[in-house]
């Protein structure tokens, strides 16, 4: 018998188990999760011959070390970073053969966050509400990957892709995020609206699967008080007492009780979670379609 | 109704009290299980409820706008009932909100019939009401860095149960060992909103 399972052999600074989430429970205080960066996690299974939703690893900054008891197909995208087996460069953006026992190292990025991999036959941890994601604000799904972590892996659907390599977009020199203002934005002044879409910010290294946080200029409100909890969506850019935006990522908090000034266009979240501390953030006004 | 668009595929609609929220989600529930609603989320909350991903945003807020919201419809007959040994460590700090003493508060707070107003916060936490507005009271002035799971606590006009381990800031009056939630279980959240919930006096373990 096959043993199809993956050791970590160096778990890194934050590696997480993600898929398309959970989507659906949020009337229950469950936030959605699933890959921040989705497109890149759908790339790397396509290129190893895994559906879409297949279970990928989220790498963070320093990517991680993976043995594989099986011979499988593995695929790195995201932020680019270099790889190697068994000390040997391989590409990144590709499907790559790993024997069996060979030891597949995903470095420390080069530029980005956040790293994807693809193992073909997908992570097959067991499913919570109906999703293999780690949830960090809940705790829902698995742990955080540690070193010595045993992960089960699928049965591969389809061969890997014949490819030589996949185009990715290269992690963002400077953030553009487009919002519609609202719901809240009447919570705030004139100046503090006028601040926010035409001032830049910046990454805040706080930030996390949760939330982008800004630094930059902080946006004054207009009425005092608290906002009865409201229902909070993928993309709400909230702005708690401290006056800087906070762009919510997958692992949101469901309700919320900050006004809510905008709302990024959901095309525009994957480049937020490859954008490193400091960098440049500008949130760009558009009307409703 | 008030309703405001969130971003490019929600709505927020807003009701003028929490009994209008009630019958709100009430009737948008039912709208989507008979299939004239599509939303991938229905999420109540105190004044509001939230549709996220909905089909046509522009149309929603039309009709949601000119619609007669039904009254809500009686409460589900069942009634959930958590055993409670009131313990808390701020069972004195509310007896003193209240101006009564901390029997007077179990007595009150047992002898009150509950229902889940939403859900947030984390998996399986209700936001319960129940208790008439002069009992309100505010939350810690310095948050609690760890709240064991199983706290019964007050805050505002709301009683909540943490179902694990958690930062929290709300007063705490006693604790259960009934389980909030379970992922194993089916359904995996003992309350979801509109749970009638009774806290039932246990003696000290």
């Amino acid at each position: 018998m096959t043993d199809r399972a993956l050791v970590v052999v160096r778990a890194g600074a934050l590696t997480t188990v993600q898929d398309q989430g959970r989507p659906g429970h949020a009337h229950l205080g469950v936030p959605r999760s699933g890959a921040l960066d989705g497109p890149t996690a759908a790339l790397v299974n396509r290129l190893v011959g895994n559906p879409p939703g297949a279970a990928v690893l989220e790498t963070t900054v320093n990517g991680c070390s993976l043995r594989p008891r099986s011979a499988v197909t593995v695929a790195v995208g995201g932020a680019p970073c270099p790889v190697t087996v068994e000390g040997r460069p391989v590409p990144w953006g590709a499907p790559v053969r790993v024997p069996a026992g060979a030891l597949l190292d995903i470095g420390t990025v080069v530029s980005g966050v956040r790293g994807y991999v693809a193992v073909s036959g997908g992570v097959a941890v067991d499913p919570v509400l109906g999703s293999r994601s780690t949830d960090l604000l809940s705790g829902l799904g698995p742990a955080p990957l540690t070193d010595g972590t045993v992960l089960p892996l699928g049965t591969p659907q389809a061969p890997p892709a014949r490819v030589d390599a996949a185009p990715q977009p290269a992690p963002p020199a400077e953030l553009v995020l487009r919002v519609t203002l609202g719901p809240r934005d009447d919570w705030f002044t004139p100046a503090a609206l006028h601040a926010f879409t035409s001032r830049t910010y910046r990454v805040s290294p706080a930030s996390n699967r949760i939330g982008l946080r800004t630094e930059g200029p902080t946006l004054e409100r207009a009425r005092p008080g608290e906002l009865p909890s409201e229902g909070m969506v993928l993309g709400a850019v909230q702005v708690p007492p401290d006056g800087r935006p906070v762009v919510f990522l997958a692992d949101h908090p469901t309700t919320g009780g900050y006004p809510v000034i905008a709302v990024v266009r959901p095309p525009d979240l994957p480049a937020a979670a490859q954008a490193a501390p400091g960098t440049p953030v500008r949130f760009v006004g558009t009307r409703r379609p | 109704m008030r309703v405001l668009p969130v971003g490019d595929g929600a709505l927020l609609v807003e009701a003028a009290s929490g009994e209008e929220a009630r019958a709100l989600h009430a009737e948008l529930l039912r709208r989507r299980a008979e299939g004239t609603l599509t939303a991938r989320e229905i999420v109540p909350a105190a004044r509001t409820v939230l549709l996220d991903g909905v089909d046509d945003p522009a149309r929603l807020t039309a009709e949601l706008t000119a619609a007669e919201i039904p009254p809500a419809p009686p409460r589900a007959r069942d009634v959930v009932e958590i055993p409670v040994r009131y313990d808390g460590p701020d069972l004195a700090d509310v007896a003193a909100h209240w101006d009564v003493d901390t029997r007077e508060v179990a007595r009150i707070h047992a002898g009150t019939e509950f229902s889940v107003a939403f859900c947030g916060f984390a998996p399986g936490f209700g936001y319960l009401t129940g208790l008439p507005r002069h009992y309100d009271v505010p939350r810690r002035a310095t948050p609690r860095t760890a709240v064991p799971a199983g706290a019964v606590a007050l805050a505002g006009p709301y009683t909540g149960v943490y179902p694990r381990s958690s930062p929290g800031g709300w007063q705490l009056i006693g604790s259960t060992d009934t389980v909030l939630w379970d992922h194993a279980r089916v359904p995996a959240a003992l309350l979801s909103p509109g749970t009638r919930v009774r806290f039932v006096p246990v003696g000290r373990s």
